[in-house]
């Protein structure tokens, strides 16, 4: 991996690093959108207050992502968030599951919140100075999602006997979607090679040690078999197209609309 | 013969004429009372009931609003509401703290809201209809809001006005976002404008009543004015509202529904007759979404039952690890 700034990207490198983003930000909407469904259900009023920052961070992070897209050629950001259907949505199945009971949301989160901590630590050290800043704003959250969820799985996996088998139901049901937020775009490799793009695999790897260490080491939790391939991010379950129906409602009822 | 009620006279039997006059002078002295000062039991009682009201209301208060942000119109719409809904349960949670310095507990306070015994105001309980009436609570609901907030940051009990304090602080932007907002609607789109317009005719009126009954019809009003609580009357803080807000709207190019409104020689802007009726029968629940918004709460509650169980286990092992 080389550490020479990249000043230039070229057409493949921006068509690449534009999908990426778009990733990236896909994840963060659709996740954001799921937990704040919590809002004012939460099952204590300090998680309403938590987990709706959670979320604002999430939303945030996609704004980020989305701007720096915008710079390379990329359309407005609430028309990437508005106007695109389930065909057009590049989002993991892990985020746009429905947001199940309190353990699942937690659990998902978890999965999430690491893999994006560990991701936006490597892309602190890209080649490529916007996404280096982005990266380093971002991880700052992701480290205290991180603490935040982490701790929430250990009090319900070593809470009570309920608590307990509704966490494991959650990672049974979650665990074989979450490699997915490990599949490379296309291009992906040569930014890689670039520096401009961490490594995924190690990103991968270092993971797979952080919350196996968590999840079965402390908290006593089982990890199922993870299926060996995954389903593209080009398709989805059927539970995306009602969210984005419901999240595009107001914008597309209005498309004449140039202020919101 | 009846005898006056120590909610009519302040006094609970037990208590000394000395005690009383001795904190009444604390009060006109313009000192705060913290929560280990000696004070009349009726005092801790009013303000147990205005204090959990409010923390109801910040809570219940999250409903309406929230149930907008699944659709909310873009990213920065959407980030601007989730953190004005956080900031609601923020409020519930300090206003709680408040009322625990006074001995009442979160767990009683919630179950009188869930039984219905506690109000929560009332406004809460009107449905929103359209994104737009979303930034119309942000102006209105919050503009009221904030005219009372400021009042109690006043107030003779510190906790209570320390909360007020920075709550008021984050009001200012859940009001600064509404009106926003809607004066950019009213700019926009003809189905814009309209859908501003008509949220405005839904929530004036509401609005307006939430300030409370006019001073002659209060109840609670004599002893909470004389202990410090209550520093303006009902109709005072309405008529701040009015002469605020009437002239916004009217720049904004929006219908205030008041055919009878006006400005007097004072300058003051002066309304039509509120139908109280409406505001009754919303308070008694009979009209609007009490029973729904109660359904939510109650619901939220007994869904999380399992988690709070699963908290309180985690906690007593961790105890009993360390105490051993």
């Amino acid at each position: 991996m080389t550490t020479t700034p990249t000043t230039h990207l070229t057409d493949t490198q921006t068509q690449a690093l534009l999908l990426k983003l778009t990733v990236l930000a896909d994840d963060e909407i659709i996740l954001a959108h799921r937990d704040g469904e919590w809002t004012g259900h939460a099952p204590i009023l300090e998680e309403d207050i938590a987990l709706a920052n959670i979320a604002q961070d999430e939303l945030g992070h996609a704004g980020l992502y989305l701007s720096l897209a915008q710079t390379l050629g990329g359309s407005d950001p609430d028309r990437v968030a508005f106007w695109r259907g389930p065909d057009d949505y590049r989002n993991t199945r892990l985020v746009e599951l429905p947001k199940g009971d309190w353990a699942f949301t937690m659990v998902r989160q978890f999965l999430y919140d690491t893999a994006e901590a560990l991701w936006l630590e490597a892309a602190t050290r890209s080649t490529y100075a916007p996404l280096a800043e982005i990266a380093a704003k971002a991880v700052r959250e992701e480290k205290f999602h991180v603490q935040h969820t982490a701790l929430w799985v250990e009090r319900l996996a070593l809470g009570t006997p309920e608590s307990e088998r509704r966490t494991q139901a959650a990672l049974t049901e979650l665990w074989p979607h979450a490699a997915q937020l490990f599949q490379p775009v296309e291009g992906e490799a040569e930014l890689t090679a670039a520096g401009i793009l961490p490594d995924l695999n190690a990103v991968h790897a270092r993971w797979t040690d952080l919350v196996t260490r968590h999840l079965v080491d402390k908290c006593g939790l089982t990890l199922p078999d993870a299926p060996t391939t995954q389903p593209g991010r080009d398709t989805h379950t059927h539970h995306l197209a009602p969210l984005l129906e419901e999240m595009q409602s107001v914008a597309r009822q209005h498309p004449d609309a140039e202020v919101w | 013969m009846t005898h006056p009620t120590p909610a009519q006279t302040g006094i609970t039997p037990g208590e000394t004429a000395e005690q009383h006059a001795h904190f009444e002078a604390r009060i006109a002295r313009g000192e705060k009372i913290e929560a280990g000062d000696w004070m009349p039991a009726e005092y801790r009682r009013q303000l147990i009931r205005m204090i959990s009201q409010h923390a109801h209301s910040e809570v219940v208060g999250m409903l309406p609003e929230g149930e907008w942000i699944t659709r909310a119109p873009s990213l920065k719409r959407k980030t601007i509401l989730m953190a004005k809904v956080q900031d609601e349960a923020g409020h519930g949670q300090y206003l709680y703290h408040a009322a625990e310095t006074l001995g009442a507990t979160r767990e009683d306070m919630l179950q009188a809201l869930l039984s219905g015994k506690a109000k929560y105001s009332s406004i809460f309980n009107y449905p929103t209809h359209t994104w737009a009436d979303v930034g119309m609570i942000g102006w209105l609901v919050d503009g009221a809001a904030i005219k009372n907030q400021t009042m109690l940051a006043g107030c003779s009990y510190g906790p209570y006005s320390r909360a007020m304090v920075r709550i008021c602080s984050e009001e200012t932007f859940h009001h600064k976002q509404g009106k926003e907002m809607i004066v950019a609607y009213a700019q926009g789109t003809p189905e814009q404008r309209a859908m501003a317009q008509d949220a405005l005719n839904r929530w004036w009126w509401p609005a307006m009543m939430m300030l409370g009954p006019h001073d002659a019809d209060s109840p609670n009003s004599g002893v909470l004015t004389r202990w410090g609580i209550k520093l303006k009357s009902n109709d005072e803080v309405r008529q701040e509202f009015i002469n605020e807000h009437v002239p916004e709207l009217l720049e904004a190019g929006l219908t205030i529904p008041d055919p009878d409104l006006h400005q007097d020689e004072q300058g003051n802007w002066r309304h039509g007759p509120i139908h109280w009726d409406e505001f009754w029968a919303v308070i008694r629940g009979e009209q609007g979404l009490n029973k729904e918004r109660l359904g939510a709460r109650q619901h939220a509650h007994d869904d999380g039952a399992w988690v709070r169980d699963a908290l309180q286990a985690y906690t007593d092992r961790q105890r009993a690890v360390a105490a051993d």
